[in-house]
């Protein structure tokens, strides 16, 4: 008996067993009481509520929604707004990020420094903080829809919102869309072709200029195949409010902005030591087979600076989608303030709806995580 | 014989010394960087100055009152007259010697630390010292006055939700990366569950389970504060965090120690608290820092399930009818706290991840 | 595994020492709120009138006076509440986990909350309607005028229900913006975020003292629903339901009676069967109820009747000044009509 207690195999075994049971145990009495309470304090439970009637509004939706719509409606708005802020919000990062962590590199001492103390600054302030800051204390002090900053009667900025002017969607509004789409998938043939050109002759082929013209060309053509008819619905003072064009409500601005600035921080860091990770070694190595700065840059340090930098900021991405549930904060309409939030208010069925918001970040990782995965897996050195 | 004679030295051409050389290499040897300069010198200028002139020059210090406050820039008078809010709450004024003590005893256990060597003694006392100073605070016994946690409040709520944080959930931690490192499939996939788990969610949803759904999971009639509810939320989310970055310093312990530790016949546990973590915490520390800034960060998030964190503090001295419009003086000088706190935690893990690097090569 | 299950029991021990996790057992409340010695009560904590926390961090207000009043009857002592201060999200839930023994939280008595989340109101403390609050600068006179208009509300309420139903029948447009807190909303509205607040009406009076400007904003004449707010408690707990139903109705009977704070001592040696039988003087009003005979003693000697209550938090007597109205007694043609002591 005492031999088997010695043996490790058998240890192993039987420690997993009392894990396993101990883990059941717990989930099994977790299980009981909550069933004992939910019947007892006549809590309703199962997914049946989600086709019941909201009856509160939302105001801003990309899909149609109105107070008749059900809370499964409210679940599909709720998801779609976070995917919005997200999507927005890793864009924005992603470029101011960039451009700071370059110039935290720059050899000019002024710029160097400033960038450094932007990182230092909001890298060390509560997101939730600069959320409320820019919401409750900048955009507040914006003035009144009267009184908006107006620029050229088709830009508003007050109060209550950013206002632009939004194109109808007619054949030409489809067209310039449709162009703009073979103007990227031109420039990546393109870009295909040069590349392969180039390991066949040896040859350099500038895609840049090409690609740009392209995506200038395209849509002009585009405007007037499509009937020289783009019809743009201006933003217009009527009543209360503007009506017409497009809003940015107050809290989706500084929602953005926050999470702009406060992972932007992040990335430049993750780009500033990427770049610094590649070995003095390899940049001198470039320059004395002589390469020029730009090429030097191009083919021997981006490669492997962004191997380096990729996953610490897909990281951050994921950081950043799951920052925007901040949102509640200032009630911008995502998954947790009108699912979470209200519609677990009118209908107290906390269990299932936070099981179904946490899912809905779960998914949402797991599948950046695979991106990352994979992406990890195509930047292996490939060793020949 | 040739006399040598020492010739007077040249100064450097005065195109490559000096400050104008400085300058002219730093910030304009370029078309572009003038014009980088150029936008940074504007980026200032039009910060800093109307900064300087709010909070400093046109900025009400002395007063006690609403109507001290008249030349226009911020009035700090609010500040000082909440002050005692921001740092303590609603904790008993004649009781704040037992949060005061309790920051004078983190000097005692820096202290300390300086003396000890081992990192287990050190993370042991400091557990030693959240425990005591959670005790102190709180009170009920020896004759104390307990001070239930309704009353507590501000930046001393902040620092004892970060805190007690990252204490209870560094041995969860520290069980789930052993977990994850080891060789047994059912505790491997049960940490890897945990994990990705409760990585893959935000905070917020966490405390949401936590101070609305927990209560359900118990018997009836078993109930716990809404403080220690949060508390076991930030717990368990923080612990997930932890165990990826003592796994990290898990990973980088050579195979060579594991081996030679079978090879003197430690038991398991005598082989990872003896041999491996030691050396995989030292390692894991200036991340276990970053953790604990981020931490910090997330405290505030408890405002949003209604506990008076600094932050909430501040928002709701904001809105005392008598104090009204003065929210930005607030929101600047918790940032203030904020940066402060994180700034030097984060300078204090990086001082410590140099230190570490050159004793590892 | 060891470790981990030390861990617990050391965390549990740690947790009863401190008192932190107490227990409550919800069948007998009153046995529980004598034995914990004071009463769990689930506020707002941030309604002027209603319940507001001072910066000496004590609670005042009319929902805070019955959390007051129940301490007064079954403690013999006002002050031994324990408020937790709840948000409009949270309040139900706290009730239900028995987080709190009893929630005075403005909170309007609906069929749904009456039957279906466990829950019992106990009766109507304050009789109020939802209203509009409105910029005087806008030059509206009627709700009838706000199509189109921003509106701010506090989420987790009936408000978003009855601003949605109201525009709906009215056919009228409006953009929600809701809020968790009280005083985001009124921060929102103060900054031109919205050109509407609205709330219950008596909410709409304490909210905008709060204004950094109050003579600013007009409150609407339209009551577009009926807002009967009262105290709720645990399902199923016949006993302390029956004990928070009566404090309330022994400041009902106090007023009618005319017994005051100052005069119950007087009171005392009245030849007025009410009265004797409201004081514990005869009769077994009291011990009917499971308290001591003097308990309504306690109520009004520590807290007031229900008109001293009123005046004091939310009418003449304080910055809100609303009136009666409503909440009158019947005998002035109010609905604030109590059952008799018998």
């Amino acid at each position: 008996m005492l031999a088997l207690l010695r043996n490790q195999k058998i240890r192993g075994i039987i420690f997993q067993l009392l894990t396993v049971i101990g883990l059941v145990a717990f989930l099994w009495y977790i299980g009981a009481n909550t069933v004992a309470n939910i019947e007892q304090r006549g809590i309703q439970t199962g997914f049946g509520f989600l086709d019941g009637t909201a009856g509160f509004g939302i105001d801003q939706s990309p899909i149609s929604y109105t107070e008749e719509n059900t809370h499964g409606r409210v679940f599909i708005v709720g998801l779609l707004n976070t995917i919005i802020i997200a999507f927005v919000g890793i864009i924005c990062a992603t470029i101011v990020g960039l451009i700071i962590g370059i110039l935290r590199l720059s050899s000019n001492w002024l710029i160097a420094k400033l960038a450094k103390a932007y990182i230092d600054f909001f890298r060390n302030i509560p997101l939730l903080l600069q959320i409320l800051f820019w919401y409750n204390v900048v955009l507040r002090a914006m003035p009144n829809p009267k009184q908006s900053f107006n620029f050229f009667d088709t830009i508003f900025i007050n109060n209550r919102g950013l206002y632009f002017p939004l194109p109808e969607y007619n054949t030409t509004f489809f067209m310039i869309l449709a162009s703009l789409f073979c103007a990227l998938i031109a420039s990546f043939a393109l870009n295909t072709w040069a590349n392969r050109r180039k390991i066949a002759t040896g040859q350099d082929f500038i895609v840049f200029p090409f690609a740009i013209g392209m995506f200038i060309l395209f849509p002009i053509l585009a405007y007037f195949l499509g009937g020289a008819h783009l019809n743009f619905s201006f933003p217009e003072l009527a009543g209360f409010n503007f009506k017409g064009g497009k809003t940015l409500s107050p809290e989706f601005l500084a929602l953005t902005f926050a999470l702009t600035i406060y992972t932007a921080t992040f990335i430049a860091e993750a780009v500033r030591s990427g770049i610094e990770a590649v070995s003095h070694g390899q940049k001198e190595a470039a320059v004395s087979m002589g390469f020029s700065p730009y090429q030097s840059l191009k083919l021997v340090v981006l490669p492997q600076a962004i191997r380096i930098a990729i996953p610490p900021i897909i990281n951050q991405y994921l950081n950043l989608i799951k920052n925007s549930s901040l949102a509640t904060a200032v009630g911008y309409p995502e998954i947790v303030t009108v699912f979470a939030g209200t519609s677990l208010n009118q209908v107290g069925q906390a269990i299932e709806i936070i099981s179904m918001t946490m899912l809905v970040y779960l998914i949402i990782s797991l599948v950046v995580s695979a991106l990352l995965n994979w992406f990890n897996h195509k930047m292996k050195i490939q060793e020949r | 014989m040739a006399i040598y004679e020492k010739k007077q030295e040249r100064k450097a051409p005065s195109s490559t010394k000096g400050v104008t050389f400085w300058i002219r290499e730093n910030l304009f040897s370029t078309p572009l960087n003038v014009a980088l300069t150029l936008l940074g010198v504007m980026i200032l200028f039009w910060i800093v100055p109307p900064f300087v002139k709010w909070a400093y020059i046109n900025a009400n210090f002395a007063g006690t009152t609403r109507e001290d406050c008249v030349s226009g820039g911020a009035c700090w008078v609010f500040i000082r007259m909440k002050i005692d809010m921001f740092m303590y709450g609603f904790y008993p004024s004649e009781l704040r010697w037992r949060v005061n003590s309790v920051y004078g005893l983190f000097f005692v256990l820096i202290a300390a630390f300086k003396y000890l060597k081992s990192p287990l003694v050190k993370i042991a006392l400091a557990h030693v010292y959240f425990i005591v100073g959670f005790f102190l605070v709180h009170g009920g016994f020896f004759g104390m006055e307990a001070v239930p946690t309704d009353k507590w409040g501000g930046l001393m709520l902040t620092i004892m939700v970060a805190a007690v944080g990252i204490v209870a959930a560094f041995p969860i931690g520290v069980l789930l990366a052993l977990g994850r490192a080891s060789h047994l499939p059912i505790i491997k996939s049960i940490s890897v569950t945990y994990i990705e788990f409760i990585r893959g969610v935000p905070l917020i949803t966490i405390l949401f389970m936590s101070s609305i759904i927990l209560p359900l999971f118990f018997p009836e009639g078993m109930s716990f504060d809404k403080l220690l509810r949060a508390l076991i939320g930030i717990a368990m989310f923080e612990a997930a965090y932890i165990a990826e970055n003592i796994r990290g310093g898990l990973q980088s312990i050579p195979k060579g120690q594991y081996e030679a530790a079978d090879a003197i016949g430690l038991s398991y546990w005598q082989k990872m608290f003896l041999v491996i973590l030691p050396q995989a915490l030292k390692v894991a520390i200036p991340n276990l820092v970053g953790v604990s800034i981020a931490l910090f960060q997330d405290t505030t998030l408890v405002l949003i399930i209604g506990l008076f964190d600094l932050l909430a503090m501040v928002r709701l001295s904001a809105a005392d009818s008598y104090w009204l419009g003065y929210e930005t003086e607030g929101y600047v000088f918790v940032t203030f706290i904020f940066w402060f706190f994180c700034y030097s935690m984060s300078n204090f893990s990086q001082k410590l991840e140099k230190r570490f690097n050159t004793n590892l090569r | 595994m060891m470790l981990r299950s030390k861990l617990a029991k050391i965390s549990l021990a740690t947790i009863a020492v401190l008192g932190l996790g107490s227990t409550t057992l919800s069948a007998d409340t009153l046995a529980e709120v004598q034995k914990q010695g004071f009463v769990k009560c689930g506020v707002d904590g941030g309604l002027p009138g209603f319940s507001e926390v001072g910066s000496d961090g004590i609670y005042k207000g009319i929902d805070v006076d019955q959390c007051r009043a129940v301490a007064a009857a079954v403690l013999g002592d006002a002050k031994k509440v324990k408020y937790v201060a709840l948000n409009a999200k949270e309040r139900l839930t706290a009730l239900q986990s028995g987080e709190i023994d009893m929630l005075s939280r403005n909170t309007t008595w609906t069929e749904t909350r009456d039957t279906s989340l466990g829950l019992n109101f106990t009766g109507v403390t304050y009789y109020d309607g939802q209203g509009f609050m409105v910029t005087k600068k806008l030059g509206v006179k009627s709700a009838k005028e706000l199509d189109g208009a921003s509106i701010c509300l506090q989420t987790g309420t009936t408000t978003e229900l009855n601003v949605a139903d109201y525009f709906r029948t009215n056919k009228m447009k409006y953009k929600l913006v809701s809020y968790d807190t009280n005083d985001q909303v009124v921060k929102a509205y103060e900054s031109g975020r919205c050109d509407v607040l609205t709330s219950d009406q008596s909410q709409l009076y304490g909210l905008r003292i709060k204004l950094l400007k109050p003579e600013e904003s007009i409150v609407l004449p339209e009551v577009i629903s009926k807002e009967p707010l009262g105290p709720v408690v645990r399902k199923g707990d016949g006993r302390w339901f029956d004990i928070v139903r009566w404090v309330s109705y022994a400041m009902l009977t106090a007023e009618e009676a005319g017994v005051t704070s100052a005069n119950v001592d007087a009171m005392l040696k009245s030849d007025n069967p009410d009265v004797k039988r409201l004081l514990g003087v005869e009769g077994q009003m009291g011990e009917n109820l499971g308290l001591k005979k003097d308990f309504a003693y306690n109520i009004i000697k520590q807290v007031g009747n229900y008109g001293e209550s009123f005046e004091k938090t939310v009418g003449q007597g304080s910055p809100l000044k609303i009136a009666r109205g409503y909440n009158a007694l019947w005998t002035h043609g109010g609905l604030q009509y109590a059952p008799p002591f018998r």
